[in-house]
C-alpha cells in the first residue's frame, strides 16, 4: 500500500524518508514541487498527484508536507486518514509537530513508522499500544537514559494488541481515580451583509480524559440525547447500546481520547451569540476609505463571551490601515493584507468597536468586494445546543473516581460577510 | 506501446536523476569534508564494535539519522549485522531497521543475519515470533524466498493470532518478491481466510487482494463469518474488507434496483422517492439473505471515527444497496466534511460523482457546501460543483443568491469557476435562463479582466442555445471588444459576431476592419477565429468586405503557424471563386453557415462514475495501475449455496441434511438473536470441515484448537444445540474422528475414534463408538484388548479382543461406554500382548444425546419448555441434561 514517506518543509526540503518496500528515490518529490509550484496557496496543492510510476498522496499539516508514495490503487482517504494519524501521534509523543521536533526525534519517529506499519499496511496505529511499545521521550527520562543507557523501547511486550480491548492497556494504576469530560461545541455558520443567518450549525465533541485503575466500564447518559443527529464514536463505544438506549456504555482508552463527536440536527434553531455591525465603504476616486466595526453579545445566556478575536483578508487595493480599536490591539500585515484584531472579553456595556481609515492605492479603481469577516470567541459553561451530561456511572471497579463534565461554545468557521 | 516506450524512458531519466545525485553527494563528500565523513563512519564502525550497549545503541541511533537523511550508510553494514542477535531490544530493533533498508543492496551479507531469525521463529515469545517473522520477510533477498514460504506456513497454523496476522502480511511481501510462489500462497490464504480471529482477517484480505483478487471462490465460505466480524476488525482492516466485499457482492447477488434498467440512471425517478418506494415495494424482487447481511452489518460502520471507513461504506451501500436505501449514508459523507482539508477534497468529489446521479441525497445539506473564504480554491471550485448539481427549480434562486456573493470573490480563479456554474444553472433549468444572462451581461462591465472573460465565453455558449432574440447583447459585446485582451474571450466575441452577422450587419464588418489592423499582434485563437469571421462575412456582405477579407487571408498566408497558415488556404480554395476552384465552392455557404447544435454544458464529475466511488482512479479520473473493475450485476443470480456451507454447518451437525424448510428457520433463529452462540457453533463445524478434509498438518493444529472448543462447549450446555438435537433422526452418521492413541506413542498401534450416534446396542444408557484401529508399525500386533478402567466401576462394554493385526492394515470395532450422562472422561487402558497404554475418550455434551424424531408441535412444545429453563438460569445443568439424556428416554 503505502510505499515509502516523505517530510518536506515550507521551503521545499526533503528532511525525512522512511521506505517500507524497495527505496523509492526522492526524485519522485520533483512532480510533488512541480505541483506545488502550480498551486498559488501552499493549501492549494491537490492531495493526490499522478506521476509516470507511483502516485504520490500528501497532506500538510503544521507547514509540513508528509507525502505517501503510492504504486496501485488504493483507497485514497485510507492513506491520507493514516498520515494524519501520525501527525497525531507525533504530536502527542513530541507536543507539537514541527520539523524541529521531528529531527530531534528522529530515533524515536523511526521506530514509531516502523511499528505503524508494516509493508506499507497499517499495523498499529493506536496510541496507547504504541505507547506501550515506543515510551515517550520526556525530560526526566532522557536524562534518565543518558546517565544509565537505558532504553525508550518498552521492556514488556505488548499485550494490548491481543485483548478484547485494543485500544486500554493492561495493569493500569493511579493513586488519584479521575475522569473529565470536556464538551465542546463550535458554531460554523455564515452571516450575510444585513445581518441574517445565511447557514449556522453545530458541530460538538466530547473529549475524555481518564485516568482510572484496573478496567473500568463507564456509563454515560444524556438529558437530551435526541438533540445528537449524527454521531461518530471511538471504537470502544459500544454500539448497540446506543442504538438502543442512547446510552454511552464504554471501557475508556487510557489517559486522553476523543469519545464523541456529533452534529446537532439542523432543524434546531442555531442562537448566534455575537452580532457585527459594520460599515466598509470604499469611495470611487478617492484614495481613503471608512471602516468600522463593532461587535455585540447576543443570546448569550448571561454567559461572558471572551478570547474573541476577528480576522479579515483586506482587499488588495488597501495600503494600510489607520484603525483605532476600543479595546484590545489589531494588526494589519501590508503584505498579506490580513487584519487581525485581538478583542478580548466582550463588555455589553461597552461594546468593542474598531473605528478609522484605510489608505487605498493611489489611482486604483474601488475594490468590488467587501471583505469577510473570521471571528473566533470563546463561552465557558455553556453547550450552545443545550446538551447537557446526565449522569456518569462506573462499573467493575471498586474504588470511588473523581468525575468532572465542562462545557464549553467556541466559534468554528464563523464568517461575516460585509 | 509508445506510452510504455515513454515510460521506461521517464524511468530512465529517473535513475539517471538518482544516480546523478548520489554522485554529485559523494563526490561534494569528497571534496569538502573527505577525511572528516571517511572518520565519521570509522568512529561509528568502532563504536559498533565496542563491548559497551550503550556505546552500539548511540552509533545505531546515529546511523538511523542518517537513513532517515537519506544518507548512504551501507558500508556499515558487516559491523551492524554482527549485532542482530542482541540482547537489548532497542538496539535489535534499529538493527531490524538497518537490514530491512540496506539488506536489498547487500544481499551475502545479509544472509548471515537469517539464523538468528530462523531461530526466533521458534521462541516461545509470540511478539519475538512475530518480529523475527516480520523482518525475515522484510528483506528482499530472493535467495532465502524457500526459507521464507516455509517459515510463512509454519506461522500460518500458529497458536498466536498477532503471529498468523503476521504471516498475512508476509504473503504479499514473498508474492512481490517472487510471484511464482502465487499456488503456493494461495493454499496458505485459504488457509488463513477460515481464521476466526478478527485480528487476522483484515489482513488476510489485504493479501488476498494484492495476491489473487479473482479467486472469488474462496470468499465464498467465509462470506457470513467476515460480515459478522466486520465490527470488530481493526479499522483499517475493516477498509479493505469492504472494498473487497463490494466486489464479491456484485458477482453474486442479483440488481436490486429496478429490474426493468430503463431507468436506473434517469434522474427524474430520483427526485420522487416516494413514488420510487412504492414502485420496489411493489416488485417481487427479494433480496438475498446475504446481502441483506451485509447491508446490515456494515452500517453502525457509518459511525467510525475512521474517514476512510465511512467512505468505504458509503460506496458499498451506493454500489450495492437499493436506491432508496442509499440516502443513509448522506449524513455520514457531510459529517466528513468537517474533516481535514485533504479529507474534504476527497470526499466532496464522490459526492460531486453522486450528486449529478442523485439530487435528492444531498438536497437537504445544501448548505453545507456553502463556501467560505478560507476554504482553498480546489475545495472551493468543488463545492460549487456541487451546489450546480443539486439546483433545480425550486432551489435556484437561493443557489444564484450564494452565487453573486462568489462573483465577487477575490479569488479570480474561483468567480471564473462560478461564472461557469452560472452558465450551467442557465442552461440546465430553463426558467431562469434569462436571469442568468442577464446577470452575466452586467458582469461584462466588471473592472476584472478574467470574470469578464469568462462571462464572454459562458454567454457564447448560452447565446448559441437561443441565439434568436439577443442581438443586443452581442452589439454589447462588440463594443467591449475593445477592452478585452483574454485572448479566449476574444475569440468568442469575434465568433459571435462572425455566427450571427446577419443580425448585426453593420458592426461586424467594422470590427473585421478592426481585427485587420492588428491581426498580426493577436494570439493564434484569434486568428483562427478573425479568419473565419471574414470567411463568414464575404459569403454575406462580400460587397463590404471582400478587400478586407483578402488583406486578412495575405496576412494569415504568410503567418508563422501552421494551422493558421492551413485555415487560410482552405477557406481561401472555399470562399474564392477561382477558374480551377471546386466544387465544394457552390456549398461554401452552406458548410460555413450551417447552424451549429449548442454546446451542452455539463459536470466534469459527469463520467466519473465509470469508475468505484472511493478510489484513486475516480479521484484522479484515470485507470490507476492495478484498479479492479466493479463488474455489472449479474442477470442470474450465481448458486446462494455456496456460502451456505460455513454458516449452516453447525445446523448441520445436528440436523439431516434432508429438513431443508427447518434449515431455515433455525438459521434465521440464528443470525438474528444469537450471535455469540452462532459463533461457538461455526467454530466446532469448521474443525470438523477441516478434519474432514484432513490433511495430516491441519488435523494436528485443529485438534489443539479443538480441546479449547470442545471445553468451552462442554462447560456451557447449550440448550439451543439440545433442541436441535431433538429433531435429528439417526440416519445422521458425523465425520469427526478423534485421536485416541497415537502411534508414535503407542509402539505403531494408532486409534481413533468416533461417535457414531446410534443407540447403543449393548445397553440404553450406554453411548455407542467406534474405534479404528491401525496397525503403523512393521510388525504384527496381537491380542488387542480393554484392560483396566479407572474408576473400575466405569461401565464399558468391551469389543472382542483382536487376535491379530497385519502390518498397515485397520480395523473397526465398536464399544459402549456408559458417562452417566456427564462429560467426565472415560479412562480405561488399551493393551496388546506385550503393552498397555492409558487412554482417554472425552465426550462432547452433544454425543451424549440420543437422536429422536418428533412433529412440529412437539417441538415447539419443548422449545418452550427449555426456554423456560433457560430463563432460571441457576437450575443445575446436569439436572437438564437428566432432562433431555439418554438415560431418561
Amino acid at each position: 500500500m503505502i510505499h515509502s514517506l516523505f517530510l518536506i518543509n515550507a521551503s521545499g526540503d526533503i528532511f525525512l524518508e522512511k521506505h517500507w518496500k524497495s527505496v523509492v528515490s526522492r526524485s519522485v518529490c520533483d512532480y510533488f514541487f512541480e505541483a506545488q509550484e502550480r498551486a498559488s496557496e501552499p493549501e492549494n496543492v491537490p492531495p493526490v498527484i499522478p506521476t509516470p510510476h507511483h502516485y504520490l498522496i500528501s497532506v500538510l499539516r503544521h507547514r509540513i508536507y508528509f507525502v505517501a508514495v503510492i504504486q496501485s490503487e488504493v483507497p485514497p482517504l485510507f492513506v491520507i486518514e493514516f498520515l494524519h494519524r501520525v501527525v497525531d501521534t507525533f504530536q502527542d509523543y513530541f507536543g507539537v509537530c514541527t520539523e524541529a521536533a521531528i529531527k530531534d526525534n528522529v530515533v524515536v519517529v523511526y521506530e514509531l513508522l516502523e511499528e505503524m506499519l508494516d509493508n506499507g499496511f497499517p499495523l498499529a496505529t493506536e496510541s496507547n499500544i504504541l505507547k506501550e511499545l515506543i515510551k515517550p521521550p520526556t525530560i526526566l527520562r532522557t536524562m534518565v537514559n543518558t546517565i544509565t543507557g537505558s532504553t525508550n523501547v518498552g521492556e514488556q511486550l505488548p499485550t494490548g494488541q491481543l485483548s478484547v480491548v485494543p485500544w486500554r492497556r493492561t495493569g493500569v494504576k493511579y493513586t488519584n481515580n479521575e475522569a473529565y469530560f470536556d464538551v465542546v461545541e463550535e458554531i460554523d455558520a455564515i452571516i450575510d451583509k444585513s445581518g441574517s443567518t445565511i447557514t449556522a450549525e453545530i458541530q460538538g465533541v466530547i473529549d475524555a480524559c481518564v485516568k482510572l485503575t484496573g478496567m473500568p466500564d463507564l456509563t454515560l447518559s444524556f438529558m437530551n440525547p435526541r438533540l445528537l443527529d449524527d454521531v461518530s464514536f471511538h471504537p470502544c463505544v459500544r454500539f448497540k447500546r446506543w442504538e438502543a438506549e442512547r446510552i454511552l456504555s464504554f471501557i475508556p482508552p487510557d489517559g486522553n481520547f476523543r469519545l464523541l463527536s456529533y452534529h446537532v440536527s439542523s432543524q434546531n434553531l442555531v442562537a448566534i451569540p455575537v452580532y457585527v455591525k459594520h460599515n466598509i465603504t470604499f469611495r470611487e476616486g478617492s484614495s481613503q476609505g471608512r471602516f468600522d466595526l463593532t461587535l455585540g453579545p447576543k443570546q448569550t445566556m448571561g454567559k461572558a463571551v471572551e478570547s474573541v478575536l476577528v480576522s479579515s483578508q483586506l482587499p488588495r487595493g488597501v495600503l494600510n490601515v489607520n484603525l483605532n480599536p476600543s479595546q484590545g490591539t489589531y494588526t494589519f500585515d501590508p503584505v498579506t493584507k490580513l487584519l487581525s484584531w485581538d478583542v478580548g472579553k466582550i463588555n455589553p456595556q461597552k461594546l468593542p468597536s474598531l473605528k478609522g481609515s484605510m489608505s487605498l492605492q493611489a489611482g486604483a479603481s474601488k475594490p468590488d468586494e467587501n471583505p469577510t469577516f473570521n471571528i473566533q470567541f470563546k463561552i465557558q459553561q455553556m453547550a450552545i445546543s443545550g446538551l447537557k451530561v446526565n449522569r456518569l456511572d462506573m462499573y467493575g471497579e471498586k474504588y470511588k473516581p473523581f468525575k468532572g463534565i465542562k462545557y464549553m461554545t467556541k466559534a468554528g468557521k464563523f464568517q461575516v460577510r460585509t | 506501446m509508445s506510452s510504455t516506450a515513454l515510460y521506461n524512458d521517464q524511468g530512465g531519466a529517473e535513475t539517471a536523476v538518482e544516480a546523478g545525485q548520489e554522485s554529485t553527494s559523494s563526490t561534494g563528500a569528497a571534496f569538502g569534508l573527505f577525511s572528516a565523513d571517511f572518520k565519521k563512519n570509522e568512529d561509528l564502525k568502532e563504536m559498533l564494535e565496542s563491548n559497551k550497549e550503550s556505546h552500539k545503541l548511540e552509533a545505531m541511533k546515529r546511523i538511523v539519522g542518517l537513513i532517515a537523511k537519506g544518507k548512504n550508510a551501507s558500508e556499515l553494514f558487516p559491523a551492524v549485522v554482527k549485532n542482530v542477535a542482541s540482547k537489548n531490544i532497542e538496539l535489535k530493533k534499529l538493527v531490524y531497521v538497518y537490514l530491512v533498508r540496506y539488506a536489498e543492496e547487500q544481499q551475502d551479507l545479509a544472509l548471515l543475519s537469517i539464523s538468528t531469525f530462523q531461530r526466533a521463529l521458534k521462541d516461545p515469545n509470540q511478539f519475538i515470533r512475530a518480529s523475527a517473522l516480520r523482518v525475515l520477510s522484510s528483506i528482499r533477498v530472493p535467495i532465502i524466498v524457500p526459507i521464507m514460504m516455509l517459515a510463512i506456513k509454519e506461522a500460518s497454523t500458529d497458536l498466536s493470532p498477532y503471529v498468523r496476522k503476521t504471516s498475512a502480511h508476509a504473503i504479499q511481501k514473498l508474492y512481490s518478491l517472487d510471484p511464482d510462489q502465487k499456488e503456493q500462497l494461495i493454499e496458505v490464504i485459504e488457509k488463513l481466510l477460515k481464521d476466526k480471529s478478527t485480528l487476522v482477517a483484515g489482513s488476510v484480505v489485504m493479501a488476498f487482494e494484492e495476491v489473487c483478487p479473482d479467486r472469488i471462490d474462496l470468499i465464498h465460505k467465509n462470506y457470513r463469518k467476515l460480515c459478522n466480524l466486520l465490527v470488530d476488525v481493526e479499522e483499517w482492516g475493516q477498509v479493505v474488507i469492504i472494498s473487497m466485499l463490494t466486489r464479491y457482492a456484485r458477482t453474486q447477488f442479483i440488481n436490486p434496483w429496478k429490474e426493468d434498467g430503463l431507468d436506473e440512471n434517469n434522474e427524474t425517478a430520483f427526485y420522487d422517492s416516494d413514488s420510487e418506494r412504492n414502485q420496489t415495494e411493489a416488485k417481487p424482487y427479494i433480496m438475498d439473505p446475504d446481502h441483506r447481511l451485509l447491508l446490515r452489518n456494515t452500517k453502525p460502520l457509518l459511525q467510525s471515527r475512521n474517514t476512510a471507513v465511512v467512505m468505504s461504506v458509503a460506496q458499498l451501500y451506493w454500489h450495492l444497496a437499493p436506491k432508496h436505501e442509499v440516502s443513509v449514508v448522506t449524513k455520514s459523507l457531510v459529517r466528513l466534511l468537517r474533516s481535514h482539508r485533504e479529507v474534504q477534497f476527497i470526499v466532496l468529489q464522490n459526492i460531486a460523482t453522486m450528486s449529478i446521479q442523485r439530487k435528492g441525497m444531498f438536497e437537504p445539506f445544501m448548505k453545507s457546501f456553502y463556501v467560505r473564504s478560507t476554504d482553498p480554491t480546489n475545495i472551493k471550485t468543488l463545492k460549487l460543483e456541487i451546489l450546480t448539481n443539486l439546483a433545480n427549480e425550486a432551489n435556484i434562486s437561493t443557489i444564484l443568491r450564494e452565487f453573486q456573493t462568489y462573483v465577487k470573490s477575490q479569488d479570480k480563479e474561483f468567480a471564473a469557476a462560478t461564472i461557469q456554474a452560472i452558465g450551467r444553472c442557465a442552461t440546465n433549468i430553463s426558467e431562469v435562463a434569462d436571469t442568468c444572462l442577464n446577470g452575466l451581461v452586467q458582469l461584462l462591465s466588471n473592472r476584472d479582466e478574467t470574470v469578464v472573460a469568462e462571462s464572454v465565453v459562458v454567454i457564447k455558449k448560452l447565446l448559441q442555445t437561443q441565439p434568436s432574440q439577443h442581438s443586443e447583447i452581442i452589439k454589447h459585446m462588440a463594443k467591449l471588444f475593445d477592452n478585452i485582451t483574454v485572448p479566449m474571450a476574444r475569440a468568442s466575441i469575434l465568433w459571435l459576431i462572425g455566427e450571427y452577422c446577419e443580425k448585426v450587419p453593420k458592426i461586424a464588418p467594422d470590427v473585421l476592419r478592426k481585427m485587420a489592423k492588428t491581426f498580426t499582434t493577436e494570439e493564434d485563437i484569434v486568428k483562427l477565429q478573425t479568419v473565419n469571421l471574414a470567411a463568414k462575412l464575404y459569403l454575406t456582405n462580400s460587397k463590404q468586405t471582400k478587400l478586407l477579407t483578402q488583406y486578412i487571408l495575405n496576412l494569415g498566408k504568410y503567418d508563422q503557424n501552421y494551422d493558421i497558415r492551413d485555415r487560410t488556404r482552405f477557406i481561401r480554395q472555399l470562399i474564392v471563386p477561382s477558374e480551377k476552384s471546386s466544387a465544394l465552392n457552390k456549398y461554401a455557404r452552406r458548410i460555413l453557415l450551417a447552424s451549429k447544435p449548442a454546446p451542452v454544458l455539463e459536470s466534469a464529475f459527469k463520467d466519473r462514475d465509470r469508475y468505484q466511488l472511493g478510489t484513486l482512479s475516480h479521484s484522479l479520473n484515470i485507470k490507476a495501475t492495478g484498479y479492479q473493475e466493479l463488474c455489472d450485476w449479474p442477470t442470474i443470480a450465481p448458486d446462494a449455496s455456496v456460502r451456505n456451507v460455513e454458516i449452516i454447518e453447525p445446523v448441520n451437525e445436528w440436523v439431516p441434511k434432508a429438513g431443508k424448510s427447518k434449515q431455515r428457520k433455525s438459521e434465521k433463529f440464528y443470525s438474528d438473536e444469537e450471535e455469540d452462540r452462532d459463533e461457538a457453533g461455526s467454530e466446532s463445524s469448521s474443525t470438523e470441515d477441516s478434519s474432514s478434509s484432513s490433511s495430516e498438518e491441519s488435523d494436528k493444529s485443529s485438534s489443539a484448537s479443538e480441546k479449547t472448543s470442545s471445553e468451552s462447549e462442554a462447560n456451557s450446555i447449550d440448550l439451543f444445540a439440545l433442541l436441535c438435537s431433538q429433531v435429528t433422526t439417526s440416519s445422521f452418521s458425523p465425520v469427526k474422528t478423534y485421536d485416541l492413541l497415537h502411534h508414535m506413542s503407542a509402539k505403531g498401534l494408532a486409534a481413533k475414534y468416533h461417535f457414531p450416534r446410534q443407540p447403543c446396542l449393548y445397553q440404553p444408557c450406554m453411548v455407542a463408538v467406534q474405534v479404528i484401529l491401525t496397525n503403523c508399525s512393521d510388525h504384527n500386533l496381537e491380542e488387542i484388548h480393554i484392560g483396566d478402567r479407572i474408576p473400575a466401576s466405569l461401565n464399558i462394554h468391551c469389543f472382542n479382543t483382536i487376535e491379530r493385526l497385519e502390518p498397515g492394515a485397520a480395523v473397526t470395532v465398536s464399544m459402549g461406554i456408559d458417562f452417566s450422562d456427564s462429560t467426565q472422561a472415560a479412562n480405561f487402558q488399551l493393551c496388546t500382548k506385550s503393552d498397555k497404554f492409558n487412554v482417554s475418550i472425552q465426550p462432547v455434551v452433544g454425543e451424549l444425546l440420543t437422536p429422536s424424531t418428533m412433529t412440529e408441535e412437539d417441538f415447539c412444545m419443548e422449545q418452550t419448555f427449555v426456554f423456560y429453563f433457560h430463563c432460571l438460569s441457576d437450575i443445575p445443568l446436569c439436572f437438564l441434561c437428566l432432562v433431555m439424556g439418554p438415560s431418561c428416554r
